[in-house]
This record gives C-alpha cells, structure tokens and sequence, in this order.
C-alpha cells in the first residue's frame, strides 16, 4: 500500500477548508473510536469534494482545453502554403498558453481582481513556435504571441492555481470562492453547461400518430456537422440526408455501399429473424423499381440527388462516392473508398428501425440521461478557437500573398512579420464571445446567444449554484412535458429538486453533489484493448453471423462481436478498477440490442460508487480509518479499485444498493451517501426529506436570493450591486451539505425565534410579526452597495473631460449640493450623500468635435453625477484606475445600511415566504417562563396546506441545539432524530413537543394554547421595500404622447389599465374616468373647426381660412396625435361637434 | 386536594393540549360571584406579599403574591420601555479604517451598557438643531481613539493576532469619558464606564485607526432597545401541583423523574409527595404518561408571579423595580388629573 501512499502534491487545491473535516478528530469522534463503515463511509464524499471541488467540472474541460485539444487543434490546421509562392510554407509546431518556451513558471499576468476592479479582461498570452520559409531558410520561430486567451479563475493557467489561503489573502482573493468562471471586461461570466443529445449515436424514436419510425445520428466530426436518418414511410425504409434531395431507397444505400447481394443485405439487417426479414423484403421491391441492381448504378443514383454546389463540376458517380464517403454518416470515415464500415453502420440503423417497427418498445428515450451530453466551458472555448484560429489563417495567408504578389521585393519577406497585425482578431473574437454569450461559428452555422451569464454574486449559494447549473437546448416555449419531467435515471446525478419555477422549470437543471462530467478520451487504445480481449474485428466477420453474437459498440460506432459478452464485460472492467485505462471509460451490456456499449467521449455523467463483490463491500472499515488518517485519498480508493465511476448507462446495467445493510448477492455497488441525489442548493435545506417537495424546489430558487456574506473579499469588490448582511450566524441545524460547501462560513441568515401563533391580524396571508427590539439589536440588517462608474474620455481633439472641484458660497462653505465632495471633486469616502448631491463632479468639454486647431479648451460644461433616491447613502469607495484603453476609470460604491422595515422579505429555507406585516415592540411581545421573547411571529397558518414538516423539525432540533450546546443536523436522509430532540427537551425542562406555556406581553396573562416556540434559521431576501417603493402625484411626460411617463425609474405614474377602466364603466362613473385618462393624464385643449371637422390653431382653422366655427375643446393628446399621424397618411378625420344635451 | 373553591379558582389549569381559567379577575370593582371578590385597599395592602429570593448587582428573583396581573405586567413592560436610561445617541467619526462600516461600528457603540446614573441628566429636546441640542446637562461625550500597531517584542514564529499587534480588539473599555462643564464634578465618585468592560467593538490591524467621538443621552426603551435598563425583566407564575391519588413504589420513581430533581419527593413510605413546586419548569412530561392520568393535576397560581429582573448594569435591579413603580405612580396620577377624567 506504501507505493500508493506517496505523493499526493497534486491534492493541493482547497485543502484547508478540508482540513476540520479530514481531522482525525470530528464530529465527536476520534481515531480510536470504531469504524461503522454503514455511518462512516460517508466520509469518501469530503474526500472526493476535496479533489474533486464543486466547479470541478468545469477546471477539468477548461484545463482539457488548453492542455490537448489547443494542440489538437493546431495539429488540424498546421500548414500555411502560399497560392502565390509554392517554395512558401508556414508550419506551426506547439502551442503554450500563459509560458514561453525557456521558462516552465507562468508569466505574469494582471490578478484577477485587480482586473475585476479595472474592467479588463483576465487573460494569458497564447504562444505558437513556428517554423517557416524566408527565401530559402527554414526559420524556426518561438514563442510568437499570437492572442490573449481568456483565463478560467482556479484553472490550471489561473495564478490561483495551487495557491493557500494566505497567498489567496494577498491577491484579495477568496479563498472559498469556487472559481470556474473567466473576468471578461471586469465582469464575471460563467459558461454555462450546455446539456444536448450525444453526438454519433443512433437515436431510434417512433411517431404513433404518422406511423414513423426513425433512426436518427448527429455525425460531429472537426469540419461539419450533419445528420443522417434512416425513416420508414409506408412501411418501407428510406435514408434522409440534408445534402440529399429526396429519400433514397435504404437498399440502394447499401447497394452502393457494396453490399451487392440481397442475400448479404437480409443477413445484415434482419440475420435469421423470419419477422423481421418478412417486414423488410418490401424494400427490395423498392430498389429492383428503380432497376438498380450494382454499385454503379446505386452511386449514380445517390450523386443524381445531391445538391452540393461545387466550383468544378463533377460527374455523377464521383458525387455518388462523395455522398457515401464523405456527407452520409459524417463522423465516419472511408479508407481507399472501403464502404464495407459505413455499410455496416447503416444495416444497423436499418436493424433497429425493423426492430422498433416489430416493437415499439425497441425506441430510445430523448429524455433519458445516459443519451445526453453535457457540454462544457472548454469544449465551447475550443469550437470558438477553431474557427478564430481558422479565421487568423486566413487572413494570414491572405496578407502573406498580397506581398508575395508583388514581383521584385527588394529584400526577402519575414512572414512572421504580418502575424502581428491579425493577433486581435483572436483576442477581441474571445472576449466578444464571452461577454456578449453570442456563439457563431461559421463552420458549423451555429450561432448561439446566451452561452454566457453574468455571475451571480448576490449571495454565496446563487454564485455556487450558478456553477453547478446546467442549461438544455430545448426550446422554453413549447409546452411538451416530457424533457421537463423528473427522470429516473437522473438519480445521483443531477439534483432532484434544485430546477426554476415557471418557463424554464425542468429544463435547467442543477447537478448533483457528486457528479463528475467526463472529458474526452482517446479511442485508439481502446480499440485496440478490445481485439486484444477477443473481440473479432468486423472487417473479418461474416455477413451471417453478425447478429449470432453480442455486438462491440466503441462510442456508438460499431468494432466487432464478441461470443462471450459476460466474460468480455467483466475482463473490460476488471482492467479499468486497476487503473490500465481511465477510470472514466464506461462499459456496459444491452440485452435487448446484444450489444456491449463501450463510451470513452466526453461529456458523460457519472459517479462514484462503493464496489460490492460477493455480497460484501469492497470499503472496509481499515479503509476508512486510513482516510481518516490522512493516509489514503479518494484517488488511492479509485486505484485500489474500492470505488469506481459509473454513467449512467453503466449505472442501469449495475444494482446499487442504499444501505450497506441491503446488500445481498446480487448486488454490485453500494451507494456513498444518499444525501448526494440533492446538489449543493437543496442540500442548504434542513430535513427536505420532511417536506413536500415543491417546498423544496421553491427554497432552491429562494436561497439565492438571501442576503448574506458573498465572500471573504466582499469589502473589497466593487460590483454594480451588492447585498450584505451585517451579522450573519450559521444555522443551528446545519447538513453535510452546508459543512461540504462551506455555508457555515459564509451563511445567509439569521437563527431566529419563532412562535407559532397568531398575534395581531398583521399576520394573514403570510406576513411576519417581528420584534422591534430584536431589530434594534441588529436581526435582519443589512447593507446594500451600489456602484456608479465613470470613464473620463479624452476626445480626437486632445481635450479630455475633467473633474472639477467644489463650488463654495460666500462663507467659503461648498454649496449643499457640493457637501460631500472633497476639494479634488470626487465624494469622500465616508460622508453622507443625499438625494440631489453631487458625488462625482466631471465636466465635459463643450467643444469636444471642434478641430484641433480651435485652441479654446478652456470651455466646460458641468455633467456632474447626481445622487437620486429616497434615502441617503454614504460613500464606501472611491476609485481612481486606467482601464484597458487607457482612459481614466473612476468607480464610486455607494453604501446604505438598512434596518428591516414593514413589507420587507423574509423566508425561511422551507420555501415559506413572508412579508414584515408589523413591527411591534418587545414589551408586547409573548414570552415564557425563562423571558425569552421570539423575534418572528408566525401564523401557524403556513402550515396545514403547505406540509413543510422539515420546518417543525428544524424548529424543535434548533431548540434542542440551543438547549444543549450543539449544532444539530438536519441532513437529507439522515440527521438527528426527532425523538432524540424531543428527550434533550424534556431533559432540560420543557415540553417534548417544543411548544411552551407562554404569557400575554399585553395582558400579562397566560395564553390559552401551548404555542410551537424555537429558532428556525431564517433568510432575508433581496426584496425590500426600499427599492420598490414608489408613488406620484405629478411628474415627468413622455415627449410624444404627453402622458406620464412608466416606471418607478423615471419616476412613472401608476397605470390605470384595461382591466381597471372596465370596472369603472361598469360602475358607471364616467366623471372619474374622464379625470383618470384624460385631465389627470395628457388634456390638450385644440381648436377644432365645426365646419371642415378639422383642428386649426390659435382660434383659426387654416383649412377653411376662418374663425367663424372654431371651437376649443380638450381632447386626450394622444387622440390629437392620432388623428395628426392619421393626416399625413392621407386619412382625414373630421370632428363632427354637437351638444349632447340639444335644447 | 384542597376543597376550598375560591383557592381553586385562583389556579390556572394546565391540561394537556391547552391552559385553561388564565383571565384574572383581581381589579377595582369586579364582583362576580355571590361572595364578595370586590377589591378593596385595606385588603389587597393586607394581602399583599413580596419575598426576595436572589438580589445583587445585575439580578434579582423575588416573588409577588397577592396582586392582580394587570399590575404585575404593567411593572414588566415599564421595566422594559419605560424606566430611562443612558445610552450613545450619535457618534461622530473623525477617522474609522476598520473594517467595520461607520454605521455598523456606531450601532455596535450604542448597545454597550453604560453605567450613567439616568438622574444626573437632564432630557434632550429633539426639537432643537442637532448642534444646540447637546449639552453638559444632557448629554455625556465619550472619545474612543485606536490605533493598531505592531508589537516589536512579538516572537517571530507567533501567530496569535494578540501578541503580534497592539490593539488589535477594540473593547467597549476603551471607550474614554471626556468630562464637559461640571461633569467632573459631579460623577466624581461614580466613574462613568461601560458596564461590561470587554464586549468587543471591532478588530484591527496594523495601519488601522479608529477615533470617534460619542454622545450619550438620556432615552427610554420603546425608543430603542440601547435605552431599555433591563436585558429582560420577567415573570412566571407560581407552579402549583396537585397529587389526586396516592402514587406508590415504582410508580413515584418514575413520577418523579417526570419533573426536575427536586420537585418530587418520596417519603418513606415510598408515596410521593410535592416537595417544592417552585422547582418545577412546568414540561408536562407528566401528562404525556398514561398511568398518571388522573393522578396529578397541573396549575398555576394566577397571583403569584415569580418575578427575574437582568439589570443591563447602568442601576441595580431593585432601583429600576422602584422606579417602574414611581412611574406606574405617576401614570395613575397623571389619569387622576387629566381633564378627561372629570
């Protein structure tokens, strides 16, 4: 075991926050206690979060990205050639992200939060070594910058990489945060996980209604994207291709794939099955209709259908082989025009299509998840660079041939000499991408918005959650259930109840706690393992006795049969527990297809699971004990073969057992730890396995919104808004989870005490009773932080704004409005600023498009920056900075501190929301015998309807915490046990039920009912009435429609709708509805001639030229727009005016 | 088991799922049976009982029987919002490079406990401008000025912020009295200090400097907790257990165990008997019990309330009892004289 045990440096990552959970001494227990590995076993989860980490998945395809498939891509495109000069070559030989060739340690770039504070991009330098031709030489080059790449923070070309706290400390980085995402122009955007169908596999789906049945598969390759079918359309079957014009007979396709002989056909297809050689004999008809009978003809077919344009025009059986070599079934490729591969693929296509018409049970499910892919930040990034990188060239080549045009050059030409001037391409390329979250590509035709999001930092958890977030292709706005629904074999993978409420419910999903997304792997040793195992290779199979045997599927692509499926797939897996390929690499047996799939592509979800061999767990308590040592890591149990990983597919050819005392003979894995089929969100939520589970769904989205502490560089960022809470505390009934994550740490909320009971009638519907002393003692408050940036621009004319001092009265007093400025013109930090000051005093040049030549630049006109909102704020920061551009940056962040108020938001983690109805004070407050007073009042009405058991249990588990002098856990599927709360209770005095006798604070006298008395952590949401509120008596217009402008921002006026003015008229008072929509609203008196019915002005009507039947009248202006707007179209509406009342 | 009616009327019943006969009839005027209940003076001053159990600097437990509730409760909310006491009011900032926010630091000053006596001030008048308002008769400054160094005679090796730094805690001791006219004089014997020397303020390090200035006044605690002198000021009522049937043997061990040590003797006979009911915190872990189901009977007794007043430190608690009294006093007064009381 010792060899094992060596060297673990690469586990450096994130190990002091897992230190206090890898102490020999935790939770109580100490090294020479016993071992349960029932309860103990758990601990391999700290253990893989600790290598694994949060955002693993997303460091892992970044790092995938710039390791091998940055050299990969290269190696793809690695010659320029001239068209102009043959003798010219440019070759690239390797290519380095963030270190030149000499040097193994990384340069140095700006740190990431200097780059958040200076709005620049955090990126590395992208090296290429090239070799090239300059008249005759060979030069080799090192080292040419080609581009900046942007960086993923916490990757292994971030400078964070392998840091520890203090070093984290010095760079005004948290060391908590989870990273995964990339600074782009000061702002943190995280490439969401991308979840689509996997690529090259055949997808079978049957539609009922149109008696269609398809098989379908993506080809992906570098180059192009396509799809081919293979669909029955009145019980025959066609093969449908995009660059095909029209549906060719399936049996031509495989004619002109060379399977000549229908003999062959049958066998391929169908094998000795009578049924299904019965339902496919139609489609020999079909072909012997179009007499085609050889290959030949069967490509001349094919090419008479294609409709590729090309430059030179080529004859048909040329776009015939073209077709099936190259745009039929994409991903695979033809040898020397050998189509007996391709042939195959098809044949089986057409298999499963004659099966699922035999069987409609033979379909695949879309929403399954094993025929899913995730698709991560690097695999995005590579297809982005690709195609820049395929762009650069070409402008390269272009640039390269323009010189090499001109005859005569007096001196030989440097190619590399023009590299420079297209480096910006791939640069601005990335960061426009990134910042924008527009994916085009050309190659493919993709183009793609909303990769990209913003991070959220409003509290800590929307940040993690944002992380582990992934996001489907499938279209919000169709009503189809199915890809919303909770599907089974998303257990332990993707969280059950962590998805958004509303348009996008079920299609964005949270992953699980411990899941890995696999990267790519290489398939040739692979292959090569499985004819080593015995597999026989298809090239050398006999047509006839294809379907005898099980079928060898290497990532979808059919390699050969085996006759021994069982002892092919045991041998595959034994190799993979001792490490000989990578532990990512899934196997698995599908009876009903014969076929062992074996996937190595990235992508994939999967997870580690305890190997169960004869009835008995491979982890024994030894194994435990050495991980809680620190003698073994999770790695060292991967390598022993004790846990492995398992897709999803893989997963549903296992039997996993729950318990460890569930395990019988035939069971071949052992979970780790149930809690983990919830993620990082819901894994915030005490006793969730109490509660309804909407309740849960509903505090996912809600823990988001909590205040709370954002990160241990919360002071020093300054970000467009930021809310803090003052005094956060971590919950007294904490999960594993919420210790996993580190919420303790940085928690969102208060352990309040809460009575159930009903006090005041300002409790209906939800709202909160909340005592004014607890918040003069500091629950609730918080702190919001707003930023104002303000860029000095220098304009062409070489005058720049400026930012001016302070204007004084006569006493030398700056003016009010000047109050809080310092004598530099900027606010100081510190002082009070109120609606109406000014905290930035900038002016701009008044002649800023003048020319140079016009040397007035003394002339300035004041564009200060004016602080408006109902409540004074003070200045927290000022910042003075260059930003990318080399203009003067100034940041202001602005700081207010609130007490909670009437109708500010409040939850709890049991998705049961509430408003601050009343604030009452602590004298009126109940309180028992000990005087205790709760902080929160809550009406037991929360209760019956919403069933969120997990909140009483919370409540009485808090209680007894308190009590005790512990933190009690409340973990999914686990946790202290309510009977034990109850004792403590007891023990110390009060009532096993956790409700207490409490006293009138009004009347002194005892309540009549016991009332449900303990702490319940709760949350306050970023709501608050502050930022909503908002009311108008008069105020700004809009310019054309002179009516009151929308909008609490500008200041709006409330709307009286459709809905409203039915009421009214319904009513019957029309004097308040003319008040509403047109006195209070946009009345405009117009002179309106009786006569031609049109409106004059002045008392004049310009049509009749007289103001002998010119009438004022008020009408709405709009109206008066209207019937102007309706002029100039050449539609006249005319007046008509007569008295309602005739005499 | 006692058959004296009026004594079970003064119980409050507490029954398994609910508290029955709580309202309280003791007042002026009532006279609801055919005995006479009506209050009267001479009765109530006869009648009237007060023992003290715990007094010293910061708590006191007494016991007041023989009064009717509304009295009793109105002497704890007084204690709570109503008896003044000084507090910090506004806090002037000449420099703060803490950590902590100005807002959040001044909040923190104004929950320090500070031992002022309330009498040797006078009230501050809200109405006037902010810098005319305080004075040498309303108002006591505090200064408060840190810095934080490094300690030269640190050992190289040490990590303790306590020892590597010099001040890096702020303690509400550190918060200075800075005497303004007669001031001096006049608190000479009593120094004015926080009440609790080591509450942390803030934490500091090298570099950082804090230096504020602070006004105290006079206030009272339904304007804001900071004025309230008591942490809480409470009561409960007297438990009262009645044993129906004799409970023997086996039985009155585990009868016993359903209450606190103490509550539930055992004489020797083996019959349990109520030893002290005051012990008792009333859990009801007894009724959850089948076998003593009608056995024992749980009350309360409405007029003997055991009162805990947790003087913050500014006055001792019986000073603060008195003068929740006095100001009960002149409420009364006040109703006596009001116009609309004619």
């Amino acid at each position: 075991m010792t060899d094992i045990v060596t060297d673990h440096s690469h586990h450096h990552i994130k190990d002091e926050s897992f230190d206090a959970l890898m102490k020999p001494v935790y939770k109580g227990k100490g090294l020479t206690d016993e071992i349960n590995t029932a309860e103990d076993k758990w601990n391999l989860l700290p253990a893989f979060l600790k290598v694994k980490g949060l955002v693993k998945q997303h460091l892992d395809s970044f790092n995938y990205f710039v390791d091998v498939d940055l050299k990969k891509i290269i190696n793809a495109n690695k010659v320029i050639l001239s068209d102009v000069d043959p003798e010219f070559y440019l070759k690239y030989v390797d290519i380095r992200i963030g270190h030149r060739s000499n040097s193994s340690s990384q340069d140095k770039i700006v740190p990431p939060h200097q780059c958040r504070l200076r709005d620049m991009t955090y990126s590395a330098p992208i090296y290429v070594d090239v070799e090239y031709t300059r008249g005759r030489k060979i030069i080799m080059h090192k080292d040419v910058e080609i581009g900046k790449m942007p960086i993923m923070l916490r990757s292994n070309k971030c400078i964070l990489n392998g840091q520890n706290e203090t070093d984290m400390a010095r760079l005004n980085e948290c060391p908590l945060d989870p990273g995964g995402y990339f600074i782009v122009n000061g702002t943190e955007k995280v490439i969401l996980v991308q979840e689509q169908l996997s690529k090259n596999r055949i997808i079978v789906e049957a539609d009922d209604k149109k008696h269609i049945v398809q098989a379908s598969v993506t080809s992906s390759t570098h180059e192009r994207k396509s799809k081919t079918y293979v669909v029955t359309k009145h019980d025959k079957i066609y093969l449908k291709h995009n660059s095909i014009s029209e549906e060719v007979p399936i049996v031509i396709v495989l004619k002109a794939c060379g399977i000549i002989s229908d003999l062959e056909i049958v066998q391929l297809v169908c094998g000795n099955d009578s049924t299904y050689q019965e339902l496919f004999a139609v489609n020999f008809e079909e072909a012997a209709k179009y007499r085609i009978y050889t290959q030949r003809q069967a490509l001349e077919f094919i090419g008479s259908k294609v409709k590729t344009i090309r430059r030179q025009k080529l004859t048909v059986l040329q776009e015939g082989i073209e077709a099936i070599a190259t745009t039929v079934i994409a991903h695979l490729t033809a040898e020397n025009l050998d189509f007996r591969e391709k042939a195959l693929y098809v044949a089986l296509m057409t298999r499963r299509v004659v099966m699922a018409m035999n069987d409609p049970k033979m379909v695949d499910d879309r929403d399954y998840v094993g025929n899913k892919r995730l698709e991560l930040a690097g695999q995005l990034m590579s297809l982005l660079f690709e195609d820049l990188f395929k762009k650069f060239n070409s402008d390269f080549k272009a640039s390269i041939d323009k010189v090499l045009k001109k005859p005569n050059r007096a001196t030989e030409y440097d190619a590399l000499l023009s590299i420079n001037i297209h480096s910006n391409n791939i640069t601005s390329g990335l960061n426009r991408a990134i910042s924008t979250g527009n994916w085009s590509l050309k190659r493919f035709k993709m183009e793609r918005a909303g990769v990209t999001h913003v991070l959220s930092r409003l509290s800590y958890i929307s940040a993690l959650g944002m992380m582990t977030r992934i996001s489907s292709q499938f279209e919000k706005s169709r009503k189809v259930s199915g890809p919303r629904a909770l599907q089974p074999s998303q257990f332990g993978m993707l969280c059950t109840s962590d998805t958004p409420e509303g348009e996008a419910c079920g299609l964005v999903k949270n992953l699980a706690l411990m899941t890995h997304i696999t990267s790519d792997d290489e398939e040739e040793p692979i292959k090569r393992l499985c004819y080593l195992l015995g597999i026989e290779d298809l090239s050398l199979i006999d047509s006839s006795s294809l379907h005898l045997h099980y079928g060898v599927y290497l990532n979808g692509t059919f390699i050969g049969i085996t006759r021994f499926p069982i002892k092919f797939v045991s041998q595959f897996r034994k190799l993979r527990r001792s490490g000989k390929i990578s532990e990512f690499i899934s196997i698995y047996t599908n009876q009903h297809q014969n076929a062992v799939h074996i996937a190595t592509d990235g992508g994939r979800i999967c997870r580690p699971l305890i190997i169960v061999t004869n009835g008995e767990s491979k982890v024994k308590a030894e194994h435990l004990l050495q991980l809680k040592n620190g003698q073994l890591q999770f790695d060292d149990f991967l390598k022993l073969g004790l846990v492995e990983y398992l897709d999803v597919n893989e997963e549903n050819d296992s039997f996993i057992a729950l318990y460890e005392k569930d395990i019988s003979n035939e069971i071949t894995h052992l979970e780790i730890e149930p809690f983990t089929v919830l993620g990082a969100v819901a894994g915030l939520i005490p006793y969730p396995h109490h509660n309804q589970s909407p309740r849960n769904t509903y505090q996912c989205a809600m823990g988001k919104q909590a205040i709370g502490a954002i990160a241990y560089n919360q002071f020093k960022r300054i970000d467009t808004l930021l809310y803090l809470m003052i005094y956060p505390q971590q919950p007294m009934v904490k999960t594993k989870t919420i210790e996993l994550i580190d919420y303790d740490k940085l928690p969102a909320g208060q352990n309040a005490t809460v009575a159930v009971m009903s006090y005041s009638g300002y409790d209906i519907e939800d709202a909160l009773v909340i005592n004014k002393s607890s918040i003069d003692r500091g629950f609730g408050r918080c702190e919001t932080r707003r930023k104002t940036t303000c860029v000095l621009k220098r304009y062409p004319n070489h005058t720049q704004d400026i930012i001016g001092g302070m204007r004084v009265d006569e006493n030398g007093k700056p003016i009010w409005q000047h109050a809080p400025l310092g004598p530099d013109g900027l606010g100081e930090v510190g002082m009070k600023v109120e609606s109406g000051q000014v905290y930035i005093n900038k002016s701009v040049p008044s002649n800023a498009s003048d020319s140079v030549l016009s040397q007035q630049s003394s002339q300035y006109r004041e564009t200060p920056v004016v602080y408006r909102a109902p409540e004074a704020s003070h200045i927290d920061q000022v910042m003075m900075s260059v930003s990318d551009n080399d203009q003067a940056l100034i940041k202001v962040l602005l700081r207010q501190n609130r007490r909670p108020e009437l109708g500010d938001k409040f939850s709890s983690r049991h998705g049961q929301k509430g408003v601050c109805g009343i604030i009452v004070q602590q004298e009126d407050f109940p309180f028992n015998d000990q005087g205790v007073c709760p902080d929160i009042i809550m009406n037991p009405h929360g209760f019956p309807s919403r069933m969120t058991v997990g909140k009483m249990i919370e409540l009485v588990s808090g209680k007894a915490g308190t009590l005790n002098g512990t933190l009690e856990y409340g973990t999914c599927f686990g946790g202290s046990k309510l009977e034990d709360m109850s004792k403590i209770l007891v023990d110390h005095g009060y009532n096993y039920s956790g409700k207490d006798m409490l006293y009138s604070g009004v009347t002194g006298e005892c309540l009549q009912a016991y009332i449900f008395f303990g702490p319940i952590y709760y949350q306050k949401l970023k709501h608050m009435v502050l930022d909503k509120m908002h009311a108008r008596a008069r105020g700004p217009r809009a310019v054309l429609t002179r009516q009151p402008t929308e909008g609490r921002s500008r200041d709006g006026g409330l709307r009286l709708g459709e809905m409203e003015r039915d009421c009214v008229i319904a009513y019957g008072a029309s004097q308040l509805l003319l008040e509403r929509l047109m006195i209070s609203s946009d009345a405009f008196q117009v002179d309106v001639c009786n006569a031609c019915g049109l409106m004059g002005y002045g008392g004049w009507c310009t049509t009749c030229k007289s103001s002998e039947n010119v009438i004022k009248m008020t009408i709405p202006y709009a109206a008066k727009l209207l019937f102007q707007e309706l002029l100039s179209m050449n539609i006249a509406p005319r007046l008509k005016l007569d008295d309602v009342f005739s005499k | 088991m006692s058959s004296d009616n009026n004594n079970n009327n003064n119980i409050v019943n507490i029954e398994y799922n609910r508290v029955t006969n709580v309202t309280s009839t003791d007042f002026p005027g009532f006279s609801a049976n055919s005995y006479d209940q009506s209050w009267d003076l001479q009765k109530f001053r006869d009648s009237l009982k007060v023992d003290i159990s715990k007094l010293d600097e910061r708590e006191a437990n007494f016991d007041l029987i023989h009064i009717d509730t509304s009295i009793a409760n109105a002497f704890r909310r007084i204690m709570i919002s109503e008896v003044p006491c000084v507090a910090a009011e506004a806090v002037y900032f000449y420099n703060n490079t803490s950590v902590l926010q100005d807002e959040v630091l001044a909040h923190r000053i104004g929950l320090v406990p500070l031992k002022i006596d309330p009498d040797e001030l006078q009230w501050c008048d809200d109405s006037l401008p902010e810098n005319e308002r305080y004075n040498d008769k309303n108002t006591i400054v505090l200064t408060l000025d840190v810095q934080c160094t490094r300690n030269p005679n640190a050992p190289k090796d040490c990590t303790d912020p306590n020892i590597l730094y010099n001040n890096s805690n702020v303690y509400a001791k550190d918060l200075k009295f800075q005497p303004e006219g007669d001031q001096e004089e006049v608190f000479k014997n009593r120094p004015i200090v926080p009440c609790d020397p080591d509450i942390l303020l803030c934490k500091l390090r090298p570099g950082q400097e804090i230096s504020l200035r602070v006004h105290c006044i006079l206030g009272i605690g339904s304007d804001h907790a900071k004025f309230s002198p008591v942490s809480t000021s409470s009561y409960r009522l007297m438990p009262h257990i009645t044993i129906l049937q004799p409970i023997k043997g086996e039985s009155a061990k585990r009868f016993q165990k359903c209450f606190p040590s103490g509550v539930i003797g055992i004489d020797n006979k083996g019959c349990a008997f109520v030893q002290d009911s005051r012990k008792d915190t009333v859990s009801r872990e007894v009724l959850r019990h089948q076998e003593f189901q009608d056995h024992v009977k749980l009350g309360r007794v409405r007029d003997h309330f055991i009162f805990n007043v947790e003087s913050t430190g500014a006055m001792t608690p019986e000073e603060i009892f008195f003068k929740s009294v006095r100001i009960l006093k002149n409420k009364a007064d006040y109703l006596k004289n009001c116009p609309i009381a004619q």
